[in-house]
Order: structure tokens, then sequence, then C-alpha cells
């Protein structure tokens, strides 16, 4: 278990750290604006702020860069100082020099070069500072050394970039923090956009990353790539994060809107460049291949009105064709890659390409989803799996055998689908009163404003 | 290079007593086979043993000790184990081979370098 080349052991600044402050993000910096933030109200005195003067092409070409290059700089920022805090605000503060000289001097031809090379100078900067600060001499060889210009290759960019990942989705940092740091620092979000998409006060959101930021530099989180025993546990931890991200965007659990459409937009980035890193992973092609079908069907999951349509009732014309061809595709090639142990993101996505591909939900080969989802039972059993199980049973078999099946999973009283399965069986098995009390049960347990205006149609319908 | 202590949680045994006999060859097996990364370490007797020391009203003010630990759970700190490790993944590595991990519970937890 020893570090990589570029584990936080033996980064320059580790070196220089034993004549620092003992963590220069804690005590001096102060959490910087993302790059998509008008930029200026952290930084230190004599910045001038720039985006008034800014031409929009270069601030669109500026916007653009941060957000297809932004990780990558800064996983080599990272990789270069051993500081997640340190490299964000070199990169911020490159970011900003963009701003301000992109407009007079054209953009460059490697944005991204020139973004790295400029915030590898800021960090050395900040470096400075603080060791002038401290009292203290920052020795020449902790920043000349290994921080020639040269521009890394793409290959040294792409393993920091996984490095980055892997730090941010650590087992060791809890899930909701991961999800934080991914859409912080692997997406670029602001930190008040990240709170905003978890929905959590600002001032929640920016304790929760300087605390996950701490405990990485402090507990020493690696900033490696995993060795291959470790793989399998690390990569479902990363898809564990990116498919929470997904879900947070797909099905938002309160709130009045249904989508929130950026978070699936982010998660789907993050499937395709982990995907794109790590081809031969069946996990993350089955995450990409799930994320791609279930999102095939956005614009068919909502009416004209903004409430939810149930799969049965959508409009498969509108289901996105391209999205479809792409995720059964993936799919395809991840089942051929699964070891003996079946992937469970390769098994949902394998369901949900049953859906895509069934002209209609009634032509939906129901033996297939009942087959995928008793493959699913065997490396993910979970009461709300069952539940689908169940639902799929009652359209193969009939309202009555489905019931039976609904009413044999235990353990979700309090999940508001569960009663709304329930309730869609009893009325057709003409059950009309238990059916209603079923919806009424779930309506008392729906958060989420959209579903609940279709439980309450479906109440005051009868149907 | 950074250092973790394992606190070791685990339920309220007494290590001396010769039914721990068993367990207690576990351990000696880490400790030979950690032997590379342990810096320190102990067994604690049970918790009926400990006693918590408060000065009531600050600096200079009453001295109370009280019987039994600082806190009754249902696992208790037993022992601990001092690490210098890499890195984290290192640390739980080795707390994940200690007998109390697979009973109870190991809380891995940097020390502060100051100085360094």
């Amino acid at each position: 278990m020893t570090p990589g080349p570029n584990g936080w052991t033996t980064a320059r600044v580790d070196t220089s750290g034993a004549k620092l402050p003992a963590s220069l993000s804690q005590s001096v910096h102060s959490e910087p604006p993302g790059h998509s933030e008008p930029p200026g109200h952290s930084e230190p005195p004599g910045h001038s702020e720039p985006q008034d003067t800014c031409a929009p092409a270069v601030r669109a070409a500026l916007v653009r860069v941060a957000r297809d290059e932004g990780a990558r700089v800064l996983a080599t920022l990272v990789g270069l100082t051993g500081s997640l805090q340190l490299a964000q605000d070199a990169v911020q503060d490159a970011t900003i020099r963009a701003l301000e000289t992109w407009p007079r001097d054209g953009i460059p031809d490697n944005p991204r070069a020139w973004l790295t090379v400029t915030a590898r100078r800021r960090a050395v900067d900040i470096l400075r500072r603080e060791a002038q600060r401290a009292g203290k001499e920052i020795a020449a060889m902790d920043v000349n050394g290994p921080w020639d210009d040269a521009a890394p290759t793409a290959q040294a960019v792409d393993d920091d970039l996984l490095r980055l990942i892997f730090t941010c989705c650590h087992p060791a940092l809890a899930l909701e923090t991961r999800v934080a740091l991914s859409l912080r620092t692997v997406c670029g979000l602001s930190t008040a956009e990240v709170a905003r998409a978890m929905l959590v006060p600002e001032a929640t959101m920016l304790k929760r990353l300087t605390r996950a930021k701490q405990k990485i530099a402090q507990a020493r989180i690696p900033y490696r790539i995993p060795a291959a025993h470790e793989l399998p546990e690390r990569v479902s931890a990363v898809a564990a994060c990116i498919y929470l991200i997904f879900n947070e965007g797909y099905a938002a659990t309160s709130g009045e809107d249904v989508l929130r459409a950026e978070l699936v937009d982010e998660a789907l980035r993050l499937g395709r460049l982990v995907h794109a890193l790590m081809p031969d992973e069946p996990a993350l092609s089955g995450l990409l291949a799930l994320m791609l079908l279930q999102d095939s069907r956005r614009g068919a999951r909502r009416d004209a009105a903004g409430d939810l349509v149930l799969l049965a009732d959508q409009d498969r014309t509108l289901w996105r064709r391209d999205l479809v061809v792409e995720g059964v595709t993936l799919v395809g090639s991840a089942l051929k890659r699964t070891p003996d142990r079946p992937d469970p993101y390769v098994v949902q996505a394998a369901l949900a390409a049953c859906h895509a591909l069934a002209p209609s939900y009634r032509q939906t080969d129901w033996d297939a989803v009942v087959s995928w989802y008793d493959v699913l039972l065997t490396v993910h059993d979970t009461p709300v799996v069952r539940l689908n199980r169940a639902v799929a049973v009652g359209e193969r078999d009939g309202a009555a055998a489905g019931l039976a099946e609904v009413e044999a999973v235990t353990g979700l009283d309090g999940y508001p689908l569960w009663h709304a399965s329930r309730a869609e069986l009893l009325w057709r098995l003409a059950r009309p009163d238990e059916a209603r009390a079923a919806w009424r049960g779930a309506l008392t347990l729906e958060s989420n404003e959209a579903t609940r205006r279709f439980l309450q149609q479906k109440l005051d319908g009868g149907r | 290079m950074p250092q973790y202590i394992a606190l070791t949680y685990t339920a309220d045994v007494d290590w001396s007593a010769p039914e721990q006999a068993a367990e207690m060859v576990e351990y000696n097996a880490f400790g030979q086979a950690a032997a590379a990364v342990i810096r320190g370490g102990g067994a604690l007797y049970p918790t009926a043993t400990a006693t918590t020391v408060r000065v009531n009203g600050g600096k200079g003010g009453d001295v109370v000790a009280s019987d039994g630990p600082y806190a009754e759970t249902k696992e208790a700190l037993t022992g601990f184990y001092l690490f210098e490790c890499a890195d984290l993944d290192e640390a739980v590595g080795w707390a994940a081979k200690l007998p109390a991990a697979w009973s109870g519970a190991v809380e891995v937890r940097p020390l502060i370098q100051f100085g360094k």
C-alpha cells in the first residue's frame, strides 16, 4: 500500500508543509467562488473586477473552457500541490487572470495549458505568501523542482483526473459529502450552486465542503488511483455518488420541480467522463447506460401541465432514440464483460433496456423484466427492488398475482410508491374503496409536489 | 510519516482474563504482522476500573473524580494502537485486520504532528 507518485505523502507541498502552518487551507484561505461565479469577492486587494470589461465572446469561451477543462486543470494542480484547497484557490485565480488578459491578448491556442501554467505560478505565489506570513522561508526546491512549465501529457492529466475523482469519492467520506465534493470540484459548480442543488443552505454546504477538504488533508486520504484489488469497491463508491446526483435530478425528493435537469446533465457528464477514463469497468458502462436509458424518457415523463406521466401512459415517440441506442449498445457490451457476479448497474440498465425497446407498455417482454429482477435480487436485494418485481409480475400474470406479490413485500409502509402500486392493482381488481384508501395512504407520505398532484388526480378521478 | 491512532471499541472485556486467551492469540498475531507500522498501543482494563476526572469551575477549581468511563456505551473503548502509515488507506487496511473490527469497531484518527 505505497502511495503513487503523486500521493499526498510525496507531493511537494508536504516537504514545504514542514515549514508552513499545519494546513494552508484551513487557517488562511476562504472558500473561493466557483468557476461560473462572478470573480472578485474573495480576491486579495489589487485585483480589478474584470467582468465589466470582458467581451461576451471571451467570457463565453472562458466559461466553456472552465466547464470542459476546469476539472483537468484542477486535477493537475492537486497532483502538483497535494492540496485540494490550494489547488482550488490557484485555479480560481488563474480563471480571473484569464478574464483580465484574454480580452486584450486573445484566447490562447491551448487554453488548458495556459490555465494550468498560470494556476501553477499562482500556487507558488500563494505558498510564498503563506510562508512569509508564517515568518518562514520556502525552500527554492519546493517551488522549482518538478514545477517546470512543460505541459503534462494527456495521459498524466487523465490520471490526475482519475485521482481527483477517486479522492472525492473516497469511502471514508460520507456519500452526501462525496456528492457535494464531486459537484464542486469535478463538475465545477460553485458552492452556492451545489447548496441549491442539494437543497441545503449555502452556509451548511460551505461547512460540509470545508470539513471534507480538511479530512482529506489531515487524515491523508491519498490522491491516487486505487490498486487493482481495491478497484471494485472504489469504482462502486464512484458509481454510487454519480447515481445519487442523477437521482437527485431525476426525481427530486421535495419541491415543485420533478426534474432538476441540471443535476441529470451533471451526472451524465460525470458518467461519460468516468466511463471514458475506465472503459473496461462494467459498473461504469452499466451506470452510464442506465442513466442514458432513464433520461431518454425525459421529454415524456411530464405532461404539458408539468405533471407526472407513468411509464404505461408515456408517448414513446417522445423518447430520445439516440440515447436509447447508445444506452442499449452500452448494456450489450457491459453484459459481455460482466464477470461471474452480475453488476447491479448493468442489470438495472438491462431492465431499462427492456422498456426502451418495447414498442408499447402492453408489448413489453414482462417475462424478461421479471427474470432481470430475479437476477438483480441476487446482488441487490432491497424492498424497493422486490416491489418493482411484484409490479412486473402483476403485468405478466395479472392484477391478482401482482397484488399478492406487492402485499408480500414488507418494510415499505413508509414508501409512497408501495401504497400507490397497491392502489393501482386494487383498482384493476374492481376494489375501488380499498384503492382510494391506498392512494390516500400514498398521498400522506409523498412530499414531491408533482407526484402529489398525480396521486390526487388518481384519488379524485377514481382513476 | 503520518501517525494514526486506532481506538478499539468492543465488548467491555477483561483482556487479562483466561477466557480472552484465544482472542489474545489473534491480537498477538496482528501485532507481529503489523510490527512495521505499530509505534505503540495498549490493552485497557474494563471500564469498571475507569475514573473520569473533571475540575469544576475550570482551572484551579474543585477536582471531581467520578467512577466509570466518560461515556457508557454498548461497545466500550478497550484498547488502542498507534500506527505510522503512508496514508489513510494503509491505516484503514491495518485497522480492518484487528479482531476488534470484526466484532466491534475501530476508530482511526490522524494525529497532529506539531512542529513538523
